[in-house]
């Protein structure tokens, strides 16, 4: 099937540098459609970075990014969401205060209407426009967790790290974006918890068409699980590309994370 | 008794309630008995806090929001009335309402979107100044009330740019020096008085006069305050409209997640200068409003009522009362500008004694004397 060899994101040659650090080297990358790619390396080694320069929070010092067939290197975050991509942060960044409801509509910003006006005179289509938002954000919390589903309008900072997660995944599923990416979203959590939180990530992206993924992480046993392709970075250079298997017997690899000589 | 039956006689009598002791405070003068009054509602609010009464209380208030704006309105209407013939409590009652207002204006600003401002009395005294200039003229002096706010609202264009591109406290120093740069240009400005100030023609709506008494019979003559009161509670009540149906929306959203976290904001398409601008134009608009009727009111202006000073006055009431929450800027508007006037003994520590209480919330209670719930964008409605 043509669709699905195509190519939805690639890097050619993606550097950025902080004053003397090469926090990204020449980084080269193709994802297919419906790909879930594996992200690894030792900490500093530019997966988070990577992340944001194709998120637009931080400017590419060289090299392009193409997404679905477009050059969207330095774009700004707003466009890149509106394109299409969505992501987690390493550290949750969810708004605490607010409630879960609000939190993921946050996620779906592109697809509400944001005319003034009509947010201030249009009462009456607004409120059809959130009541129908409601049920969907509902639908999506509840393939996660439905004890969430059910504390929808509850405060995000009265929850555990892992429905912070979820609610974070929720966020970024809601537009029904192409490309999500996942930074670090074991992080705080048990094994237990990282495994299904997994296995809810995978039964939601069999309901999105053309969903990938690329995914930054340390539990390998997650990698190994989930992902198509394997990419190891080192000092912001792809040393590796490949199979888990077959990344994992690689001996640059292993020296990069055991440290060689 | 049903529920919503009993949540209604607990409003209701919480009104009268209030209403009384709203009469009782602004009727007393003895120092004393303004301070056992004082101590008295304190011992209530703290007593009803210890009993988890304030829960049960502010369940039976979000139940029933259109009850509770219609009691708060009408109480609001029956102090004005039971003082009908006395000049200053219904010029401090419309104080009390038009610095709401003002108020409002900047929750907009800092409480939803946190673009602080400390220009406020700035905006506020735009609008004054405009009604001053404008009351010479011919335009319409209802017309002059919006006049004032979008002027406000245009200078506050010209500072967005400075504000925009700096964040935090830098943001914060580049208000405080607007504001003080509009002061110093009033006062160097002979064509607007200069110093000495300008006098400003009362209110007039198609020939009612709002600064002559109203004669209702021989004996009764209302004070002409009394005009102002009712519109400056119309403007309090448009405004509450537009902040609430604001906050009830996906603008009010977007400021909230520009307040909390502009990277994670960008990241899912909200353009965050977009929506700064909205809102410190929008939250300038209202102080320039609000100002614009309260130099009508005072019929005199000056540049030294648009202090530094002041401008902390109208953040404190913010802060006060609790970021974004609406009922709070009306306590703490309340509170801010009534116990001065009322209390001559803390008059000349007032500033003291802002900054005392200020530290002591921000310590104690930084959420605000009435924090702003979660949003509730249809009310009542859980699905």
């Amino acid at each position: 099937m043509d669709q699905q060899k195509e190519t939805v994101l690639a890097f050619r040659g993606l550097t950025r540098r902080f004053g003397g650090v090469v926090a990204l080297n020449e980084f080269d990358m193709e994802l297919d459609n419906g790909q879930i790619v594996g992200l690894i390396g030792p900490n500093g080694s530019g997966k988070t970075t990577s992340f944001n320069v194709l998120t637009g929070i931080y400017s590419a010092n060289g090299g392009t990014i193409e997404f679905l067939g477009q050059d969207i290197t330095n774009w700004p975050a707003q466009k890149v969401y509106e394109a299409g991509v969505a992501r987690t942060f390493q550290r949750s960044r969810l708004c605490l205060e607010l409630s879960i409801f609000d939190n993921v509509m946050i996620g779906n910003h592109k697809r509400l209407n944001q005319g003034i006006l009509f947010n201030i005179f249009q009462r009456k289509a607004l409120k059809a426009q959130i009541e129908e938002n409601y049920s969907e954000a509902h639908k999506l919390l509840k393939i996660f967790d439905p004890a969430l589903a059910e504390k929808i309008f509850d405060p995000v900072g009265s929850l555990r790290m892992i429905d912070r997660r979820r609610i974070e995944i929720c966020r970024a599923l809601i537009s029904h974006p192409r490309l999500l990416l996942l930074d670090e979203p074991s992080a705080g959590m048990t094994h237990e918890e990282t495994r299904e939180l997994m296995d809810d990530i995978l039964e939601v992206r069999e309901m999105i068409d053309g969903l990938s993924i690329i995914l930054v992480e340390h539990e390998m046993g997650m990698i190994e699980r989930v992902t198509d392709k394997c990419i190891v970075l080192n000092f912001g250079q792809k040393i590796c590309e490949g199979a888990y298997r077959d990344v994992a017997s690689d001996k640059l690899v292993q020296e990069a994370y055991l440290g060689g000589e | 008794m049903t529920q919503s039956l009993k949540d209604k006689l607990v409003i209701l009598s919480l009104a009268v309630l209030a209403t009384a002791f709203m009469i009782t405070f602004l009727a007393i003068e003895e120092q004393a008995e303004i301070f056992a009054l004082l101590v008295l509602a304190a011992v209530l609010v703290f007593a009803s806090a210890k009993f988890g009464l304030i829960e049960t209380i502010s369940g039976c208030l979000s139940r029933n929001e259109r009850l509770l704006n219609g009691a708060v309105v009408a109480a609001t209407l029956i102090v004005a009335f039971w003082f009908y013939e006395d000049h200053f409590p219904l010029l401090m009652i419309a104080t009390v309402l038009l610095y709401t207002v003002a108020s409002c204006g900047l929750n907009m600003q800092f409480g939803y979107t946190g673009v602080v401002n400390f220009a406020g009395a700035a905006f506020f005294g735009i609008g004054c100044y405009t009604a001053a200039v404008l009351g010479e003229t011919s335009v319409p002096m209802l017309m002059v009330i919006i006049v004032g706010g979008l002027v406000a609202a245009l200078v506050g264009s010209i500072l967005i740019i400075p504000v925009l591109r700096t964040r935090g406290h830098y943001a914060a120093v580049v208000t405080i020096a607007f504001g003080l740069l509009f002061r110093t240009f009033l006062e160097v400005n002979d064509a607007l008085g200069g110093p000495q100030g300008l006098g400003v023609s009362g209110m007039n709506i198609f020939g009612w006069d709002f600064n002559s008494g109203i004669t209702l019979t021989d004996d009764i003559e209302v004070s002409f305050y009394m005009n102002y009161v009712i519109l400056a509670l119309i403007m309090v009540m448009l405004t509450f409209v537009l902040m609430r149906r604001i906050e009830r929306s996906w603008i009010g959203l977007n400021f909230d997640a520009v307040r909390l976290d502009e990277t994670a904001a960008a990241c899912y398409g909200i353009d965050i200068k977009h929506w700064k601008i909205l809102s410190f134009t929008l939250g300038n608009f209202l102080a320039g409003t609000a100002g614009a009727l309260y130099a009508m009111m005072l019929g005199f202006i000056a540049p030294s009522n648009f202090a530094f000073s002041d401008s902390l006055i109208l953040v404190s009431i913010v802060l006060l009362g609790g970021m974004g929450s609406l009922w709070g800027t009306i306590l703490a508007a309340g509170l801010v500008v009534l116990l001065p006037e009322k209390l001559q003994a803390i008059q000349e520590y007032r500033f003291l004694i802002y900054a005392v209480v200020m530290i002591l919330i921000l310590l104690f209670r930084p959420q605000g004397v009435l924090p702003r719930g979660l949003r509730a964008y249809i009310p009542g409605w859980r699905g």
